[in-house]
């Protein structure tokens, strides 16, 4: 007997997926061996962008939890690896005021991102169990306070931040092998969770909660599920922001971070996590090639422009407003 | 630690000032929320473009200090109403997540064309030098601009209370709060009630940005994003929608960041906005319709 079309179709895509990814896999190779490390420094940061804006389309897109908290755990995770992984021998000169166990902690990158992802789900349970009965406005001011809350510790708890100076000279753990295999384990947990009993429970809460609760949907279970997955992920992605660009301070991870990943998200489109990955590349690629370019003022056709800082933010979020009123699902929502 | 008595009403008038310029702000959350259930992040922001407007048309010595905010408050006033007819109306009745990013994208819009426009650095401002000035009431001396801030704002509101209770326009916003179809089918134009609202929002909001300009001495292109969230926090506490709940509220809410950087150490003084969303959180948890504000009805 033949296969059903469908099956076969279905191993068929299997199959063109294992392709993408070994194609991925080789063009990332050939990348790193002979790009600049100019131009690797962006391919990184695409992939940490990936990385944010698919966990983030878990909560925000498929979850309906329409969360501004994003940047806010990614800064838990990025000080928490920070303080981990620095350098014992430099850390007397840099955090005097700092706790003695903490002086003599050096611990390897991967055990650090764990602790800062693990930390980022506890204080996204505490978060979560607060706020996730809310809806729409609310919760988004409510995760956006939670954000402003965690600049304000990372601007104020001098001792183990140095306050708004920031932390410098972060070991330069960052490069595209991890980002590149963390992003593809995001993917494919996010992907995973979807086609799961859970997803759908999510799916079904994010369409009509009431609808899903008279089902017998625990609808703050799931939500807290995909919120602290998201957290975990957004941890990861800030250790991996903060160890990439080797500083950190509280300006990286302000209300407009929160609002650059959800630009990339709705961009994208929200409700797709191919969606999210075409935001995450887009968003990233063309600021960072272009739009940065011209803000520090570049020459033009022989005319000098002037420095316009802002400016790419500016035609962003003009970008945003047009794409919400003329293609609200985004350039790949269904 | 104990201050003298003093302190305590010096503290008192600060919490006053401070109150009413939440006040102010939050009257235009409410007010537009009522009748859209939007809110509108880039109300904030209304405020540093009113110090702005101020600051450079006396800067250039264009106007002299009253024609400048009149022409302030018109300017501003202008600014709602544009991002009302551009931004906002296109997506009336569509999803709160889609009117919600694009009131954050029309803030952080704003923000950066003024960071594009002005300078990111801040700049000092000033009030006429009779606001200034500090009472001496025997061994307690305040400056004067508190109490101004807390007059302006008690004749403002009450003249809002007015006009919303008696004239017509009002009544027709307190009936679009109440039940948005219903009013629909009075007759009620949608679109002028949504003018009006946005036109005292702004105009509230910017004789607040040009007050908080004073009281601080400088301004900035973000000035405005973090007291907007505050008023908004504020609206929340006093009950959204309600005129009364955002008065209360703001005033609660200047209260209580005053007491909090009056009674901790100075050190923990930074710490003051903690409180401010620790406030809308534990508001939201007890009584989420706010102090004033009716149980919102979800229709099965």
């Amino acid at each position: 007997m033949e296969p059903a079309p469908a099956i076969r179709k279905w191993t068929d895509r299997a199959s063109a997926k294992w392709l993408l990814l070994a194609a991925v896999i080789v063009l990332l190779a050939i990348a790193n061996f002979t790009l600049s490390t100019y131009y690797l420094r962006i391919i990184n940061l695409v992939g940490v962008n990936i990385i944010l804006v698919v966990s983030l389309s878990l909560t925000n897109g498929f979850a309906g939890i329409f969360s501004l908290g994003h940047a806010g755990f990614m800064a838990v995770g990025a000080y928490t690896t920070a303080l981990l992984t620095y350098p014992v021998q430099r850390k007397p000169l840099l955090f005097p005021n700092m706790p003695e166990w903490l002086q003599f902690v050096e611990l390897p990158f991967v055990a650090a991102l764990l602790i800062g992802g693990l930390l980022a789900v506890l204080c996204s349970l505490l978060i979560g169990i607060c706020v996730l009965k809310l809806h729409g406005h609310y919760l988004a001011v409510s995760t956006l306070g939670f954000t402003v809350i965690v600049n304000i510790l990372a601007a104020n708890l001098t001792d183990f931040t140095r306050g708004s100076s920031g932390i410098s000279g972060l070991p330069p753990f960052t490069d595209m092998w991890w980002v590149y295999a963390i992003a593809a384990i995001t993917i494919y947990v996010v992907w995973r969770l979807l086609h799961s009993a859970y997803g759908r429970a999510m799916l079904a809460i994010r369409e009509d909660d009431l609808a899903a609760e008279a089902m017998g949907v625990g609808i703050v279970k799931h939500k807290l599920l995909s919120f602290c997955t998201g957290a975990f992920f957004a941890a990861i992605g800030g250790s991996l922001y903060g160890h990439l660009i080797m500083s950190i301070n509280p300006n990286m991870f302000s209300y407009s971070m929160a609002f650059g990943l959800v630009l990339m998200l709705v961009i994208g489109g929200s409700g797709s996590i191919a969606g999210a990955i075409l935001g995450a590349v887009l968003l990233t690629l063309i600021p960072e090639l272009l739009l940065n370019k011209l803000e520090r003022g570049i020459e033009l056709f022989g005319v000098r422009l002037p420095q316009m800082y802002g400016l790419s933010q500016v035609l962003m979020s003009l970008a945003l407003i047009f794409i919400i009123i003329l293609r609200p699902k985004g350039l790949l929502g269904k | 630690m104990s201050y003298s008595s003093e302190y305590w009403i010096q503290q008192f008038f600060n919490g006053l000032g401070l109150g009413s310029i939440y006040a102010l702000t939050a009257v235009g959350y409410t007010l537009v929320y009522g009748i859209l259930r939007l809110i509108n992040f880039a109300h904030g922001d209304l405020l540093m473009i009113s110090a702005y407007t101020v600051a450079s048309l006396i800067g250039f010595h264009l106007l002299p200090y009253p024609l400048a905010v009149a022409a302030a408050l018109v300017f501003v006033a202008l600014i709602g109403l544009t991002i009302e007819r551009l931004a906002y109306r296109p997506l009336r009745g569509k999803p709160e997540e889609t009117t919600l990013v694009t009131s954050l994208a029309v803030s952080i819009l704003i923000q950066n064309l003024a960071l594009m426009i002005l300078s990111p650095q801040p700049r000092a401002f000033s009030l006429p030098s009779f606001f200034s000035a500090t009472i001496r009431m025997g061994s307690v001396s305040f400056p004067l601009i508190n109490i101004i801030i807390l007059l302006i704002t008690a004749i403002l509101l009450w003249m809002l209370t007015l006009m919303i209770k008696k004239t017509k326009i009002g009544i027709a916003m307190r009936a679009s709060a109440e039940n948005l179809q219903a009013a629909l089918l009075m007759g009620v134009n949608l679109n002028s009630i949504v003018r009006t609202a946005f036109v005292i929002g702004s105009v509230l909001a910017a004789v607040a940005g040009i007050l908080m300009a004073g009281r601080y001495g400088r301004i900035d292109p973000f000035m405005g994003f973090v007291p907007g969230l505050k008023a908004f926090v504020a609206a929340v506490i006093g009950g959204i929608g309600s005129i009364h709940g955002a008065a209360v509220g703001g005033l609660i809410l200047g209260f209580g960041e005053i007491l909090f950087v009056a009674m901790l150490p100075p050190d923990l003084s930074a710490f003051k906005d903690i409180f401010v969303f620790l406030a809308l959180i534990l508001m939201l948890l007890v009584k989420p319709s706010g102090l004033f504000g009716r149980p919102a009805d979800r229709r099965v």
